[in-house]
């Protein structure tokens, strides 16, 4: 049985010697916090044909590719035959005896993994320290420590990597360690024309290609999860690489002219940009808070259960304090943050709860929106902010499309994954024209808030996909967006200096603190959630009731929006069934919200 | 040599071929073709020889320079035709009027890989192994097989031969064989038709051999590189013998097409190397042609002698020693004597139906050669029969590893276009979509089931409360009725497709009707009244950024041929966008005229349209005129016009809260066992419209006409024509459809009962007259009703009466005689009555208006 150790320094040995005896790959379970993680490490420390982890988001499927599964090998001394495994490699072993009976071809699926668009900054830290360093997966050098000190402010306070040069060059089966000149044009993804196609500009990371080997049909395009494979970083990856020769022989090899210049350079990046990894095991993330492990979810749940109702009363008073007083819309961005899609009925997505909030200061000029912003990336594990200014809504990419020529997935702003917060900024949005470009961002945006689905470009035709974004708009009026709901602010306190102000705040809260809203927003999205017949036979009484009195009061929408926020407030409170307490109180604000929107003259606008 | 194949014009063998064929042999061992058991020698139809006459294939050269069949003398002749061959044709053919097998010049099929991938190393290095097959053979009868197959050349070209001469389909359905005669041998027309019309290629559909000869199908699926050529011998040799005298512009070429082996792209695998598939998707990209070489042409420097050599997988091994005069490097490339062969590089892309949710379609490379270059353009939904390759990642000379990985791509041999006769406009549903033996009966088990109507529309966006009769009436959309085609006698063809108006209070889930239809339907399109313009529903001229050229971009109605186009907010329509629509509701065309580009487009795809009240509420002491406003030539273009009004009444309250309420609960498999799957209710529909296609009873004749002639009673009991002819037809539709629903191919009384039912159901509500509370159908085509109608006539005839009473007074004042009116007559009469009874009698010429003064006309 092959060590945690061998596992993660000399994979392919262990896959080597597994080969040919019942294929299985096993990692011992224990291992996966000891694994380097593509993520933190900066591609150039991690070892060649090491075991890696990458936490990412699928962004474009390849086309599936047929490799050499097993093949022989003739050593050209000897003329020794030996049967080589091909799993989990890019490049043969010398001397493949193409003619060989024993030769199986194989299949293997390639997919474009990015890493999850606009994760927090906080997610990024947590989970860079909770990692356990790894004994040789460090081989720094002195002069690559001052390129770190540029780069990673955080690097410094990385302990120091343990192990010798020596110890991993021993284990190493023949990779020559890469050069260090790689590694400033591998860091820095805006050097070459080569454009990672992260969904949301101004990202940074590494992109990698996954190559999976069984099962791929169960992948999903946009699907989280966190990869466990075989770092390969092979030069000989590069397509440009091997471009000179071409001219020089009289070659017509059909699998030349197969691809475009574009679509090589797109298929086949250089490794040291976009590493491949052949994945071994993969575990799909359902959330990406690292404070919450997937593995200890149900003993987190226990015990942090009765504290919901308590670390609730102190986040509804820090929103309260960042909405200036406003203990309803407080409330109300607390329901928001903790919704999710969680079914979809035919075309209809359950469970989305879009926001938004009109009434936003303007005088305080963006500072208002924008510190606000701050404040939620804070406490969820991904968000994005979407100033929708008329250049954005112009010029952005918010639907993802195809490239024909490149053959790859264009990606757009809406690309993102799961349970990310999307903030659209609409006190930016200032006189102008929308251009048709334009006109299609806003369509999009539209349809994700109503449908929770992207219409992604494939040219000559569309496809759906759905989404599960959390939206919340923060505008000055009523939105030109839909929305689920539409709480108008009423600020309590008109702070001097609003800056000053949601700064302390800001500050206020404690590390400590911080992690416990975190803890608890992801906690109540994960909570189940089910109605009793009582509970049902009251609320269809109820129903009636109101119908009876005045047939305009509530309408069908009505009474969805209704269940929506019922069903929102108990999870809350961490309760996993609606109560008649949670009902009464969810027509409460719900009457409390509307007389709010009513003077402005708006009352049929809750129809999706 | 017992082969048959050692034959006809074998005596052209060049003296050069021998050479060529060992240095074609000597190429590097890298590029050779991996060894796959199945994957045969690639030197195709190369009759085996009996085991003693190939211990070393490498010095018999005898067996190559006596090419064993047509490939062999094909380059010498093969481009008469091409401008690049400065050989004059008659030193090389025998001079002779081009007639019968030997006349006829072969032509290279790169589609087969005639690219030469001869394998003779690997004979050598396993020489027991083929050996071991053929000798094996060897007793049982002189069997002698193709190396790596089993193919007897002999056999199979006698099976295929017996195939031509006798495969006859009575039960044939296929276009393009309308005028042929069916009781006939099929092919043996086919034959005849290409020694008349000079088109070499004989398309052979792979279902017709599997059903004839499961044995040859089989070797025809598994080695079509070797099969195919010999299909072309057997083809050659019965068309020659029976059309001796028939002039062709080469031999005739054998393209199967639909074999069965693979219908995704997806389900591609390893085991499909080199095997005949047959795979459907849509052109993405079409590269430029691409000159092919196939045969290099050399000449020495020195001394002029020339050497041929063909391209072997794309290398060529170049002469490094001139054989006459022994000078080394002194042969030069003749680029206007090599011969090269068109190719194209096409890229497909699985069909959106095809693919998995979640999931990017793949994409696969595609090569056309020859005539079959810049057939499909991209767009084009396609199926295409070729052999799929894989080829191993070029070898870089300076480094010793390989990628390990393989180049995958498609040698077509026949491209069908799955739309093509949509171009044509011709009947469609061509768009074969296959339906396993078990989901068919699966599917009839469902139609046979006597609620198979109620089960259905209850399993149509289940999310939403009630609506049953919208819901039927949506279902009906969903099928359709039969395309009747009337051209012979001047009508065109008649409308099929079924239009509805759902019009009603907002918040009563109409958007989410029209995204589930939406979403429900393969060719399905989305617009909202208040986003699209006409020509976002037309068409608009463009110019292509790349070309420059103007191209023509389709719009919703268009792209939405044969699906369901959903309008949301029809009411927000501007009236010029709406006025497009009324060519497409009936006439189910689009014409165009714009930037000089004046066509016709088909465009029969039905309507689905929602509209909220003029007042946003329905106002229900309106007529559904005066709620909609819509123009009436447009709303009597509607089958069905469907009003969602909120009850108001408790038991249904009730209802709906407890369906919402079980929504925010029930688990997700718990509602699946409730309903029907949506996928069962996809392919039960697209079953239906492909292959059901009901015909109207004698009955159901004669239950529609009494239903006509009811609904023309109602009216005319008042002296009013209330029914139009568009009813009957819109009768008609639903009957159909709903006989569609049950697969009945005949339109029984049940059906008209139905579509009676559903019709009444509908107008009961969308055309009561709230005046007197009769179903009123000439609403919907005159925009007004019965008795308003009536009482329009009553005021123009008093008015008339009034005036003739004072003829004395030619000119009058509006006011006075507006007043003068009110007060003779009993019932109140507005000013807009007045004014139309003003209108009427100026359309009669009794008065002119001229501003506020009435003047009589005299």
């Amino acid at each position: 049985m092959p060590s945690t150790n061998d596992w993660i320094n000399n994979p392919l040995g262990v896959v080597e010697e597994m080969f040919g005896k019942i294929q299985v790959e096993t990692l011992p379970h224990d291992s996966y916090n000891t694994v380097p993680s593509l993520n933190d490490v900066p591609l150039h420390y991690l070892k060649p044909n090491s075991l890696v982890k990458f936490r990412c988001l699928i962004q474009d499927m390849f086309d599936p590719e047929f490799y050499m599964g097993a093949y022989d090998t003739v050593d050209p001394s000897t003329k020794a035959k030996v049967l080589r495994c091909g799993k989990y490699k890019d490049v043969t072993e010398c001397g493949v005896d193409l003619d060989s009976a024993n030769m199986v071809t194989s299949e293997r699926q390639t997919f474009y993994c990015v890493p999850i668009p606009g994760e927090s900054p906080w997610v990024k830290e947590i989970s860079s320290c909770a990692r356990v360093v790894p004994s040789t997966s460090y081989v720094p050098s002195r002069q690559k420590r001052s390129y770190e000190d540029d780069d990673e402010d955080d690097m410094d306070t990385q302990p120091q990597a343990q192990g010798t040069p020596a110890a991993a060059e021993a284990q190493g089966n023949g990779d020559s360690k890469r050069q260090e000149t790689e590694a400033p044009s591998g860091q820095k993804a805006s050097s070459p024309p080569l454009d990672l196609n992260f969904p949301l500009p101004g990202e940074k990371g590494p992109a990698c290609l996954v190559k999976v080997y069984a099962d791929w049909d169960s992948f999903k395009l946009n699907d989280t999860m966190e990869v466990y494979g075989i770092l390969s970083v092979s030069p000989a990856l590069s397509a440009l690489s091997d471009q000179s020769d071409t001219s020089s022989s009289l070659i017509l090899d059909p699998a030349e002219c197969m691809e475009t210049a574009e679509e090589l350079r797109v298929h086949s990046p250089p490794a040291s940009l976009v590493p491949r990894l052949h994945l071994i095991h993969t575990q799909r993330l359902a959330h990406n808070n690292p404070l919450l492990p997937p593995a200890a979810l149900e003993d987190t749940l226990a015990s942090t259960l009765g504290e919901m109702v308590s670390v609730r009363a102190e986040l509804l008073a820090y929103f309260t304090q960042l909405l200036l007083g406003d203990v309803l819309a407080a409330e109300y961005l607390l329901l928001h943050l903790i919704s999710n899609v969680y079914a979809r009925r035919d075309v209809i997505p359950l469970g989305k709860f879009t926001l938004n909030l009109s009434g936003c200061p303007a005088t305080a000029g963006p500072a208002y929106t924008e510190q606000l912003y701050c404040a939620l990336q804070q406490l969820v594990p991904s968000a994005y902010r979407l100033s929708m200014t008329l250049q954005n809504m112009n010029q952005l990419r918010l639907v993802p499309r195809k490239d024909y020529v490149a053959n790859r997935l264009l990606s757009g702003a809406l690309q993102l994954a799961a349970n990310t917060s999307l903030y659209l900024d609409e006190t930016q949005l200032e006189q102008g024209q929308l251009d048709p470009a334009g006109v299609r961002n806003i369509t999009a945006l539209g349809n994700v808030i109503s449908w929770q689905k992207v219409d992604y470009d494939f040219n000559y035709h569309q496809m759906e996909f759905p989404s599960n974004i959390n939206v919340l708009i923060a505008s000055e009026g009523r939105s030109l967006l839909p929305s689920d709901c539409h709480v108008h602010l009423q600020p309590q306190v008109t702070p001097p200096n609003m800056e000053a102000y949601l700064g302390s705040a800001l500050t206020a809260q404690s590390s400590s603190q911080l992690n416990k809203f975190r803890l608890y927003l992801t906690m109540a999205r994960t909570l189940d959630y089910s109605i009793s017949e009582e509970v049902t036979k009251a609320v269809e009484d109820d129903f009636v009731d109101m119908r009876k009195d005045d047939p305009q009061s509530i309408s069908a929408d009505d009474l969805h929006s209704l269940l929506g926020v019922a069903r929102l407030l108990c999870l809350s409170l961490g309760q996993s069934a609606l109560s008649t307490d949670a009902w009464s109180r969810a027509k409460h604000i719900e009457t409390l919200r509307k007389s709010r929107s009513e003077p402005q003259g708006c009352l049929n606008g809750n129809e999706p | 040599m017992s082969s048959p194949m050692s034959t006809p014009g074998g005596k052209r063998g060049r003296p050069s071929n021998p050479s060529t064929r060992n240095e074609a042999a000597t190429s590097p061992p890298a590029q050779r073709r991996r060894g796959q058991p199945s994957s045969n020698g690639d030197l195709p139809l190369m009759p085996t020889s009996p085991p003693t006459d190939m211990p070393d294939p490498l010095q018999d050269t005898s067996l190559f320079s006596s090419p064993p069949h047509l490939h062999h003398f094909l380059p010498s002749e093969v481009d008469m035709s091409s401008p690049l061959m400065y050989g004059t044709p008659s030193s090389r053919v025998d001079g002779t009027p081009r007639s019968g097998a030997r006349g006829t010049p072969a032509r290279q099929r790169p589609d087969l890989g005639s690219v030469r991938k001869s394998k003779q190393v690997d004979l050598q290095s396993e020489p027991s192994a083929a050996d071991g097959a053929a000798a094996a053979e060897q007793p049982a009868g002189q069997r002698l097989v193709i190396w790596g197959t089993d193919v007897n050349v002999a056999t199979c070209k006698e099976k295929f031969q017996r195939f031509l001469q006798r495969f006859i389909d009575p039960s044939s359905k296929e276009d393009e064989n309308s005028c042929l005669d069916l009781n006939e041998p099929l092919y043996m027309q086919k034959l005849e038709e290409i020694s008349i019309v000079g088109d070499p290629v004989l398309n052979i559909n792979c279902g017709h051999v599997s059903s004839f000869d499961a044995e040859l199908y089989r070797q025809l699926v598994c080695y079509p590189q070797e099969v195919i050529p010999t299909f072309d011998m057997a083809v050659n040799e019965l068309f020659f013998e029976r059309f001796p005298d028939s002039i062709l512009e080469h031999q005739i070429q054998v393209r199967p097409y639909n074999a069965l082996k693979t219908r995704n792209m997806r389900s591609l695998n390893p085991e499909d190397i080199d095997q005949l598939i047959t795979i459907s998707g849509m052109v993405i990209r079409t590269s430029q042609l691409i000159p092919e070489m196939q045969e290099a042409f050399f000449q020495c420097a020195v001394c002029a002698f020339s050497a041929r050599v063909e391209v072997d997988r794309g290398r060529i091994a170049e002469p490094a020693v001139c054989r006459n005069c022994n000078t080394t490097h002194s042969l030069a490339l003749i680029h206007n004597r090599s011969m090269f062969s068109d190719k194209q590089m096409v890229k497909i892309q699985e069909s959106p139906e095809d693919m998995p949710a979640g999931q990017t379609p793949h994409t696969t490379v595609v090569y056309a050669h020859n005539d079959l270059v810049d057939k499909v353009q991209p767009g084009d939904r396609i199926n295409i029969t070729g052999i799929y390759r894989a080829v191993p990642m070029r070898v870089n000379p300076r480094q010793s590893n390989v990628k390990s990985v393989y180049k995958t791509h498609i040698d077509v041999i026949h491209f069908r276009k799955t739309d093509e006769k949509r171009l044509h406009g011709q009947d469609d549903e061509n768009e074969q979509r296959l339906f396993t033996e078990a989901r068919v009966q699966t599917l009839r088990e469902l139609a046979a089931k006597p609620d198979v109507y109620d089960r259905l529309s209850s399993a149509l966006a289940p999310s939403i409360y009630e609506h049953e009769d919208i819901k039927k009436g949506i279902l009906l959309q969903l099928f359709g009725g039969t395309r009747k085609d009337f051209s012979q006698t001047g009508r065109g063809n008649f409308r099929a497709e079924v239009n509805i108006l759902l019009c009603g209070d907002p918040g009563t889930s109409k958007s989410q009707l029209l995204q589930y239809v939406f979403n429900l339907v393969p060719r399905g399109q989305y617009t909202s009244g208040k986003g699209s313009s006409a020509v976002g529903l037309t068409a608009y001229i463009m110019k292509d950024p790349e070309t420059r050229q103007t191209v023509l971009q389709t719009g919703a109605l268009v792209l939405s041929d044969n699906g369901i186009c959903c309008i949301d907010e029809f009411d927000k329509m501007s009236d010029s966008t709406r006025s497009v629509l009324h060519e497409v509701m009936e006439q189910q065309t689009l014409s165009i005229a714009k930037a000089g580009i004046i066509c016709q487009l088909n465009a029969r795809t039905s309507i689905l349209a929602a509209a909220n009240p003029v007042e946003s509420q329905w106002n229900p002491k309106k007529t559904t005129i005066e709620n909609i406003q819509l123009p009436h030539t447009l709303l009597s273009r509607f089958d069905l016009i469907f009003l969602m009004l909120d009850p108001q009444d408790e038991a249904y309250d009730r209802k709906l809260a407890h369906h919402l309420v079980s929504l925010y609960y029930q688990s997700e498999e718990q509602l699946e066992e409730e309903n029907l799957d949506m996928a069962v209710l996809k392919d039960f529909i697209a079953y239906a419209r492909s292959y059901i296609q009901p015909k109207l009873s004698e009955e159901a004749g004669q239950a529609l006409i009494e239903a006509y002639v009811e609904m023309r009673k109602v009216g005319s009991g008042r002296g009013m024509v209330s029914a139009y002819p568009r009813q009957l037809e819109s009768l008609i539709r639903l009957a159909e459809a709903h006989a569609k629903v049950r697969f009945s191919d005949k339109v029984e009384t049940i059906d008209v009962e139905e579509a009676k039912r559903l019709h009444r159901e509908a107008l009961k509500q969308s055309a009561t007259d709230p005046r007197t509370g009769f179903v009123d159908i000439s609403i919907l085509t005159t925009g007004m009703s019965a008795t308003a109608r009536k009482r329009k006539e009553e005021i123009t005839a008093a008015l008339k009466k009034m005036l003739q009473s004072r003829t004395k007074t030619p000119v009058m004042k509006f006011q006075q005689l507006f007043d003068d009116l009110r007060g003779q007559s009993e019932t109140a009469i507005t000013k807009d009555q007045f004014e139309e009874a003003l209108k009427a009698l100026c359309d009669e010429d009794y008065l002119t208006i001229s501003g506020k003064t009435i003047r009589l006309a005299t």
